[in-house]
């Protein structure tokens, strides 16, 4: 894999852990001597985790407690 | 019911839509405690607007328990749960369409690589540099310009944690097509926030 576009190929399968073996050592070499390609697989990595990330869009309390009222406005007094 | 309470046992899903089912609200509601925030992300990163997350976090909520009797015990909750707010969102996305440029299918050429232009490192930790409300813009606003359906696939499968299987059937793709899709998704958030995120 001495090339980027093969290189960037993999990518996606290597950041779900599902390369076979070879390929992955193949990789990982081309990563060390190839400083685009880490950057491309490092941000790529950093983007799914800011997504993840769960400080962020939190439901914000007025709308929790909208959400409460209206389910139980709309679904509680028909279930008694 | 009753007498069976477990002490301090966290009941499964499938326990809590059993008694739904026959009628218990609380045990609804301990539903929506567990899934509120995941659904509400899910609405404001489809739909691009809290506002609109908002209706999409009711409308699902709400479908959810009027169509229980339909859930059948051979899939996740969470993902019949996800498939009713998929559904509301793109919903939304399709009444607001025609002042939307993004397109809501794929209207991207499914073939040809990708080409990463931004190639520069990212500053360390940009969690750490910009304000919460900040990072949340720039992550909403890069979505928003992916079709609905790539945004959607990646919001699955690396956000919700979804399998390829259980994505593919919530937004009625292929296997293969999901797996492109996730690829193509990745790396054209990853141009998005490299603009903003980008040392220098
Ligand atoms: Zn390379």
């Amino acid at each position: 894999m001495s090339d980027c576009r093969d290189c960037l190929h993999e990518i996606s399968d290597y950041l779900d852990g599902q390369l076979d073996p070879e390929l992955k050592r193949v990789l990982e070499e081309h990563l060390v001597s190839c400083h685009r390609c880490k950057v491309v697989l490092d941000s790529t990595r950093k983007t799914i985790e800011l997504y993840c990330d769960g400080k962020l869009f939190q439901l914000p309390g007025g709308v929790r407690e909208r959400l409460h009222t209206a389910l139980r406005q709309k679904l509680q007094d028909r279930q008694r | 019911m009753g007498d069976t309470r477990e002490t301090a046992v966290v009941k499964d899903d499938v326990a809590l839509v059993a008694e739904a089912k026959a009628g218990s609200y609380e045990a609804f509601e301990e539903l929506v405690n567990r899934y509120e925030n995941k659904i509400y992300r899910l609405g404001v990163n489809i739909t691009g607007s809290p506002e609109d997350a908002e209706d999409v976090l009711q409308e699902a909520f709400l479908k959810a328990f009027q169509h229980l009797a339909e859930f059948r015990a051979d899939s996740r909750f969470y993902t019949w749960l996800v498939r009713i707010a998929v559904n509301e969102s793109l919903m939304k996305l399709r009444k607001k369409r025609s002042d939307r440029s993004v397109p809501l299918e794929d209207e991207i050429g499914e073939d040809g690589e990708p080409i990463p232009r931004e190639l520069a490192d990212w500053k360390p930790n940009p969690e750490q540099i910009y304000a919460q409300a900040e990072i949340e813009n720039v992550l909403r606003d890069a979505a928003q310009k992916l079709p609905a359906t790539y945004r959607t696939v990646f919001l699955l499968r690396d956000v919700e944690d979804l399998s390829t299987a259980e994505t593919a059937s919530v937004l009625s793709l292929t296997e293969g097509t999901v797996k492109a899709r996730l690829f193509r998704a990745r790396l054209m958030l990853r141009e998005e926030l490299s603009k903003v995120f980008k040392r220098g």
